[in-house]
């Protein structure tokens, strides 16, 4: 699919250049009906089926949270207007009045008790809400409009985790299984559009619901299409067939940029591009000495660690490989998140010093090593490999790499196959411990710590303060101790921060869209330019 | 005939039960779906707790059985991803593949018989040479390069078709198709031809062979000899003659182009089969996986079997024995 990426947007490029896109027909601006293409497709219309992010995006159009995150992640209201805590980890949530359910139902504290019960037990969830709830010990109902939510610890997550969970009406879905929400029978929502249907594969079809609480959106109905392929999706904008795209490939934005018809929209990605490393494990399975011979793990000294972090240019990284799209990173929390760390400069560019770092270290002639990654998950991801790869060999270690297709790239990471590898990290949350607690806190299954650190880095310091941040009330005690733990780890050298990606959206001339960093498609904020 | 049509069935049964066993073992082999399917941050119980849901805890050998099991009762299991049997996520998405497939063949029949007819009677004239010079890009151009240059030219600079899906569909008996719209009809064009390309270049070919093989023959001269027009030669002396290669192309093509429509359909974003394989294969949802090879298992016994059935009618010479399983 990359080849064809590359091949359409040249043809493109020459096309768009040579006629002008002259054959657009343009007037959009009075648009009653919108279409979007989506890169993925939902699996379900069950607000609670599968906790992704592709699901939430398309159930967040016909559902709303109790919480919100604005575009830059922050907490906002939704269908709860205020929160305070009480005290001893009580929090009062007050209901915003006067919202009804798409069939005209009043919204009531007894749905979101509903939503509380059923969320966390839906059958044969692949991705289950359970962790989201699972602050929870105690909900009860005060008034029609007002909960209270005893939390299990002190910690301000629970917020975090309402902006997670759909509320869906006790009424449509008392006994509703997926089946009746993908057939619209209990797709009953508060949020700014109705249900019409849902055609697996293909679209869901929406229209307008006049009453939403923040107002109408602009345009009467709405499909929302899925066309996975990158090419497709672009050449569905630039024939006119559809008025947004998202996830628009790094290669294309240039031309739809230059394009008068087509407008972009941008925005910092909540994922962040690193190297995971073994360092945990003397005998790993990828590195030899450079005459082949097995040797012990050199990933488990700092300073080799180190040495690579200086052997990788960023910058050209991103200007080549991302088209400008996207910033070095030098740790997982982005800068709009509670707990990033400002101290903590991306990687600098040093090969000479790199070389050094490692005859130091005892491997002056290098050694031998495969970088593993994937080639169809994140952006130019397979380039990327090839590319830090021949860096490394420029500071004398002898490199393979092997990228693979996602199914097998994320399994075999997990069962602890590889030795250093190219991933990424979405901190959807907003906050650095969610990056802390699933990346670099020692791998533990029964505390539920750690379950993404597949390179199984342990340092006690990072747990306490990283578990410390979890279980403080307040919110900037809370983002200094992330803050803390981050700086020892990436100090540490821990995984090797490479780049925030970015998210780019582009829609027709006539429209104006709000870009999120959570990667949500929301045609909520697609609105007419006037 | 009967005994034909027996034998086929079984053959297809044993075809069946080994590639679902081979399938089975080789999605296990690839690694862990729950990886896929999870969101990153889900903790190792949460983990745990959806491998058991699904039933994937259990040794692979077991798995098998119950899925074998299940598969007896017509149940082939539920997809993980969208937690719908796999049979109804294939079949819904069926007919959009058998007609896209369908307007294909025939595109590519009514097309590349006339086309090889005129090319092997004038082998050296300008349209002949054209024609087979014609033929070389159809086989050469690989098809996703040609779905893309199709898309740009048509609906990008031209505007006259859209870019992308089925557009407007009308139920026949049940079944959504596009043909029977204008705008469905529209959506259809693209694809098709895309997806007729090569088989068109194929058959150009083939009958051209044929014709050159079968018109130098004293049958032919004696027919012209009589007299006949035409007119009367090829369509009744040379094209009955030249047809059941033919055949058995077209009904091999037919197998493949719905079997490996895929490239077309993720291009064109056409909602069939080919693309729920594709993205299946990607979320390792083996229950579809599994599945899907099943009906084109299934689908090329029937195929085979009407081909066989084909060529006795054409060529009465021919008697259909069971061939020993």
């Amino acid at each position: 699919m990359r080849l064809c990426n590359v091949l359409l947007t040249n043809t493109m490029i020459a096309g768009a250049t040579a006629i002008g896109l002259a054959a657009l027909t343009a007037g959009t601006a009075l648009a009653q009906h919108v279409d979007v293409a989506v890169r993925s497709e939902t699996a379900s219309v069950d607000p609670h089926f599968s906790y992704v992010a592709t699901n939430k995006a398309a159930v967040t159009h016909i559902f709303d949270t109790l919480i919100q995150r604005d575009q830059n992640l922050q907490l906002v209201p939704g269908l709860a207007t205020d929160w305070t805590h009480l005290g001893d980890g009580v929090w009062e949530l007050s209901l915003r009045e006067g919202v009804t359910w798409h069939d005209g139902e009043p919204f009531t504290a007894d749905d979101v008790m509903f939503t509380f019960e059923r969320a966390p037990n839906v059958p044969n969830s692949p991705a289950p809400f359970g962790q989201f709830l699972s602050q929870i010990e105690d909900a009860v109902v005060v008034d029609d409009h007002t909960i209270h939510i005893t939390t299990r610890n002190t910690s301000p997550q629970l917020l975090f985790d309402l902006a997670e969970v759909p509320i869906i009406s006790r009424h449509a879905g008392e006994g509703a299984a997926t089946e009746d929400y993908n057939s619209g029978a209990a797709t009953i929502g508060t949020g700014p559009f109705r249900f019409v249907s849902w055609t697996p594969g293909q679209a869901i079809e929406l229209v307008r619901n006049d009453d939403y609480w923040a107002g109408p959106a602009a345009y009467e109905s709405l499909n929302l299409i899925a066309i996975p392929n990158d090419a497709t999706r672009v050449a569905a904008l630039l024939s006119g067939d559809v008025d947004l795209i998202d996830a628009v490939p790094p290669d294309s934005v240039e031309m739809l940029e230059n394009s008068d018809e087509i407008d972009v929209w941008m925005i910092p990605d909540v994922y962040t591009a690193y190297l995971h490393m073994d360092t945990n494990r003397t005998d790993t399975p990828h590195i030899t000495g450079s005459d082949g011979e097995p040797i012990d793990n050199p990933l488990l000294n700092r300073d080799v660690r180190e040495a690579l972090s200086l052997a990788i240019d960023r910058e050209a990284i991103i200007d080549r490989l991302l088209h400008g799209l996207g910033r070095p990173a030098g740790q997982l929390a982005g800068e709009f998140m509670v707990g990033y760390n400002p101290e903590l400069a991306p990687g600098a560019y040093d090969p000479d010093r790199a070389r050094e770092l490692l005859a130091d270290a005892g491997y002056p002639d290098g050694f031998s090593m495969t970088l593993h990654g994937p080639n169809n998950r994140y952006v130019a991801d397979g380039d990327i490999a090839q590319a830090i790869a021949q860096m490394f060999e420029r500071i004398g270690v002898d490199m393979e790499v092997e990228t693979m297709p996602s199914n097998v790239f994320f399994p075999s990471a997990s069962n602890l196959d590889f030795s250093i590898f190219f991933i990424a990290w979405g901190s959807a949350q907003g906050t650095a411990w969610h990056g802390l607690r699933g990346v670099l806190m020692t791998h533990d299954a029964e505390q539920g710590y750690g379950p993404s650190n597949r390179g199984r880095y342990s340092n006690a310091d990072v747990d306490r303060l990283t578990i410390a941040s979890m279980s403080t009330f307040d919110l900037d005690e809370a983002a200094s101790l992330s803050a803390e733990a981050a700086a020892l780890a990436f100090n540490d050298y821990a995984i090797i921060p490479l780049h925030y990606q970015m998210n780019v959206w582009a829609s027709r001339d006539g429209f104006e869209y709000l870009p999120r960093q959570d990667q949500m498609t929301l045609a909520y904020g697609l609105t007419l330019d006037d | 005939m009967t005994a034909l049509v027996v034998s086929r069935i079984l053959q297809g049964l044993g075809v069946m039960l080994a590639m679902s066993l081979i399938v089975f073992v080789g999605v296990y082999a690839i690694g862990d779906p729950v990886e896929i399917l999870i969101n990153p941050d889900a903790d190792q119980a949460t983990r745990a707790e959806v491998t058991r849901s699904l039933g994937l805890d259990r040794p692979v050998w077991e798995q098998y059985g119950l899925f074998l099991f299940n598969a007896l009762q017509g149940d082939l299991g539920r997809s993980f991803v969208f937690n719908m049997p796999a049979i109804e996520l294939i079949l819904e998405r069926m007919p959009a593949t058998l007609e896209l497939a369908i307007a294909a063949t025939l595109l590519a029949v009514l097309l590349g018989i006339p086309l090889g007819l005129v090319a092997g009677m004038k082998p050296a004239s300008r349209t002949g040479r054209t024609i087979m010079a014609g033929s070389i890009l159809g086989f050469s151009l690989p098809t996703f390069w040609v779905g893309l240059l199709l898309i740009l030219v048509f609906s990008i600079w031209l505007g006259w078709l859209p870019s992308f899906g089925q557009g407007e569909t009308v139920d026949v008996l049940g079944i959504p198709v596009s043909f029977l719209t204008a705008d469905g009809l529209a959506h259809l064009i693209l694809p098709a031809l895309n997806l007729a390309l090569f088989k068109l270049a194929l058959l150009i070919r083939l009958t051209r062979a044929g014709v050159k093989e079968v018109m130098p023959q004293d049958y032919i001269r004696f027919a012209r000899a009589k007299g006949l027009t035409g007119r009367r030669i090829i369509g009744l002396h040379v094209l009955k003659n030249i047809l059941i290669p033919i055949v058995t192309v077209i009904g091999i093509e037919f197998g493949s182009v719905v079997a490996f429509a895929v490239v077309t359909e993720s291009i064109f974003n056409w909602p069939g089969m080919g693309k729920l394989i594709i993205e299946s294969i990607y979320m390792l949802d083996r229950p579809v996986i599994v599945a899907y090879l099943m009906v084109i298992v299934v689908l090329f016994v029937v195929i085979n079997l009407v081909v066989d059935l084909l060529y006795s009618a054409l060529d009465p010479r021919v008697r259909l024995k069971a061939m020993p399983a």
